[in-house]
């Protein structure tokens, strides 16, 4: 029985969370490099920090972190996880 | 030694090329310097700001070339940097040859985006050695990497270096070797339903029953480069070649990585890397001792407090340090220029040219040194521990909002101290568009060289005045003011006049390292040798400019004039007062003297006379001149500012100082105008010269020096004439 996935922006995570991406629009140019990164469709993160004004957040993915601008994500929504 | 190959069938007659390459905070640099050490060349790709970094490597029986490719996250470029990287793997433009062998970097702690970018360097066909790094993080961390099962997986060479330690090195040179001889390419990655794989395949089934026999790898080739042969054969069965063809129409041009197809290159490098990684979690990390350390120095408030002091740390470092270096080389070039002029009494032209010209020249230039060096030392530390990225993301949001990134924090509070050093350092920035935006404005940073400018101006017109607490205040809102200008000046060299887009602000955060030593001193040694010899020698020729420009016109006739002039109008005249009368006039006559003097009407509007205009001109070479000169055309002489009796005697006839008709030349308005023209203005030819190497063109400097100087005429004139109005 599948438990009620919520859905969000990526833009939207808060520090702990953790979540699996489902959906990146691909028409979005400035996503490949992200993609290219490891934020692919199925990845699971976890968001460890964000910066003392907000932004960039900080999270763990494929055993490595990034860093990356909320705006700059605009066109992933992902799941939360757990 | 024998430098000819000793197979038969080759007759070497340039060396091989070897490219290294890899991704960011692989440890590629930390493995390029344990190969080439000291034995490396740093200059610039023609027409591009990218650095190209290469060396000599010696193998048992032959030399070859190295260059050390700058980093990469993947083949498809973002950004102009990138696109010269990847222009030069392929050995395509830049005066780049096509490399004949990549050694790739591969990072054990972060095998899985690692091998997405060699899953993207197996498409190009080359062939390929792996050297793999950071395996003692991996081991730290409780796993351990099958490293021959590795090299089964990719059909390569893998070796295993630990970069700063030498370990490895060897195997990784016999591995070179083996692999010039008889190169081994990347498996083609299975698994992958790669569009150009599908069809191949395809084709060999309809070839084969057509009685053609290649290899789906052959076909898949042809795909992309005409193969005759191949083609030839089709010729008899057009319905095969109509396929062909079609399949080569859909496969041209090479749509950028779409999501799946970066998807499934991460499919991949995920199997493989739980194939050989063994024990711990692979994609999501516990906390390690880095997470540890990042809790404080990342954190909301302490983060912060730790950020604050270590950026106090680097810039009173390069204040308080560097210091007494550089008065100790100011101190040793003044002797050598004593010694050297005692010398060539008899000669005075040669003697000034020498003296006041060339051994000046060098010795300016020679102290920027000690802060170029000291500030290469900080940020080889901080990026060698890994802290420079923290800092990136907790300035990232403060610098964001006007076009730059987090990482210009370093350029921009260095050109605090100095805008040389703080100009180079800008190469932390691997974004093109921001980075020259950042170069652009540092120097409106208010550096060190302009404080004894203000000192002087405050201590003779604001502070007697109005005292202390508007002097302090005066002085910090002189540095606030090219923050203040920065700002709006970013803004639109952003939006306009820099062209290109802006990368998104990707960041990773390498777990922290002990720096390595060796990459430190070797990132200080190119760093001051690379100023030495390309800025460094514009400044020296700058110098000798200069000089020429307000020693000549000269003769004996004239000094006479001057002296019997003097003598005659001045009952009491001592030899040292006849002396800087003399010196003062033939200032004034000189060619940089006639300018000032000719192009007084433009800066009177400004408040100023000839005298400061050609003060101003003077301090073109570094503006810590301009207090000196001022002292000649006062008729002070030349002096120290640092000396109370000089600085005193200067604020005085500063003071005293009017116009022909009486009027008192400066006021605290007029000074508060020179100090505004001071702060915005560009005539430091030091930092032009910096800026020109940095950009490798001329355009930025020359555009620099346009805008600063429009700025500072603007804002002096505009305070000039406002204090005007309310008859200040």
């Amino acid at each position: 029985m599948q438990g009620i996935a919520v859905e969000m922006k990526f833009s939207e995570v808060r520090k702990g969370m953790k979540g699996r991406v489902v959906r990146i629009d691909s028409s979005a140019n400035a996503l490949t490099r992200l993609q290219e990164m490891g934020l692919t469709v199925g990845t699971e993160f976890v968001v460890n920090k964000v910066a003392p004004f907000g932004d960039p957040v900080e999270i763990s993915l494929r055993g490595y972190r990034l860093c990356l601008r909320r705006k700059e994500t605009e066109g992933i929504e992902i799941e939360a996880l757990a | 030694m024998s430098e000819r190959s000793k197979t038969p069938s080759k007759v070497q007659t340039v060396n091989p090329l070897v490219a290294i390459v890899g991704n960011p905070n692989a440890g590629k640099t930390t493995l390029f310097n344990s190969l080439t050490g000291a034995h490396q060349k740093v200059g610039n790709y023609p027409g591009v700001t990218v650095e190209k970094v290469s060396g000599e490597l010696s193998l048992s029986n032959r030399r070859v070339e190295c260059i050390d490719v700058p980093g990469l996250y993947s083949l498809n470029p973002v950004s102009s940097d990138e696109e010269v990287a990847v222009e030069v793997i392929h050995g395509r433009g830049y005066g780049a040859r096509v490399p004949d062998l990549l050694v790739c970097v591969v990072n054990a702690d972060n095998l899985e985006r690692n091998l997405f970018f060699i899953s993207q360097l197996a498409d190009q066909g080359l062939p390929i050695v792996v050297a793999l790094t950071m395996t003692d993080l991996l081991r730290s961390s409780g796993r351990v990497i099958d490293v021959a099962r590795l090299s089964n997986l990719l059909g390569v060479d893998v070796v295993e270096v630990v970069g700063h330690k030498g370990k490895g090195v060897p195997a990784l040179l016999d591995a070179i070797e083996r692999n010039l001889e008889k190169p081994r390419r990347l498996k083609d990655i299975s698994g992958r339903p790669s569009s150009l794989e599908t069809k191949a395949a395809v084709l060999r089934e309809r070839f084969a029953r057509a009685g053609l026999d290649f290899s789906t790898s052959t076909i898949g080739d042809a795909l992309g480069e005409p193969n005759t042969e191949l083609e030839q054969s089709l010729q008899d069965v057009p319905e095969l070649k109509t396929a062909f063809d079609d399949a080569v129409a859909d496969l041209n041009p090479e749509p950028p990585a779409s999501g799946s197809e970066v998807s499934s290159r991460y499919e991949w490098s995920a199997m493989v890397s739980r194939a050989v990684i063994r024990a711990g979690e692979h994609t999501l990390r516990k906390k390690s001792r880095s997470d540890q350390i990042d809790y404080l120095l990342t954190h909301r408030v302490f983060g912060l407090i730790f950020f604050f002091g270590v950026m106090y740390l680097t810039f009173q470092s390069i204040y308080t340090f560097a210091q007494p270096l550089m008065d100790w080389m100011s101190g040793g070039f003044d002797w050598i220029g004593k010694v050297i002029g005692n010398q060539l009494e008899g000669v005075p032209i040669l003697k000034s040219l020498i003296v006041d010209g060339l051994i000046h020249g060098v010795g300016t230039m020679l102290t920027f040194l000690p802060q170029i060096l000291i500030l290469f030392l900080f940020i080889a530390l901080l990026e060698g521990t890994g802290y420079l990225a923290r800092a990136a993301f907790l300035m990232d949001r403060l610098l964001g909002w006007c076009g730059l990134n987090g990482r210009a924090f370093i350029p921009l509070l260095s050109s605090f101290a100095c805008a040389i050093p703080g100009i180079m350092s800008a190469r932390v920035m691997p974004d093109a568009k921001s980075r020259l935006a950042t170069i652009m404005v540092a120097p409106l940073m208010s550096c060190s060289a302009r404080l004894p400018v203000y000192l002087l101006l405050i201590g003779t017109f604001i502070e007697p005045r109005f005292g202390p607490a508007w002097a302090g205040f005066t002085l910090f809102a002189m540095h606030l003011l090219g923050l203040a200008v920065a700002i709006p000046v970013v803004y639109v060299l952003n939006r306009g006049v820099i062209k290109g887009k802006r990368l998104p602000f990707l960041l990773e955060l390498p777990p922290y390292q002990w720096p390595k030593w060796r990459d430190v001193w070797l990132t200080m040694y190119f760093r001051g040798k690379v100023f030495v010899t390309t800025a460094g020698t514009i400044i020296v020729y700058m110098s000798i400019l200069i000089w020429f420009l307000s020693y000549f016109p000269r003769s004996n006739d004239a000094s006479q004039r001057f002296r019997t002039e003097y003598v005659a109008s001045h009952a009491q005249a001592s030899p040292a007062d006849t002396d800087q009368y003399v010196q003062e006039q033939q200032l004034a006559h000189s060619f940089l003297g006639t300018f000032g003097r000719t192009i007084e009407p433009v800066f009177r509007p400004a408040g100023f006379d000839w005298r400061i205009t050609t003060a101003i001109l003077s301090a073109f070479p570094a503006r810590e001149t301009v207090v000196p000169s001022l002292g000649i055309i006062f008729s002070l002489g030349e002096g120290d500012e640092k000396d109370v009796k000089y600085s005193s005697g200067l604020r005085h006839a500063l003071g005293k100082a009017t116009w022909p008709d009486g009027r008192p030349l400066m006021t605290p308005w007029t000074a508060v105008g020179l100090m505004v023209f001071f702060a915005l203005c560009a005539q430091c030819m030091a930092t032009l010269a910096t800026v020109k190497r940095e950009t490798n063109s001329w355009k930025w400097p020359l555009f620099m020096f346009s805008y600063m100087t429009i700025l500072a005429y603007i804002g002096a004139v505009v305070i000039y004439q406002v204090g005007r109005l309310f008859g200040a």
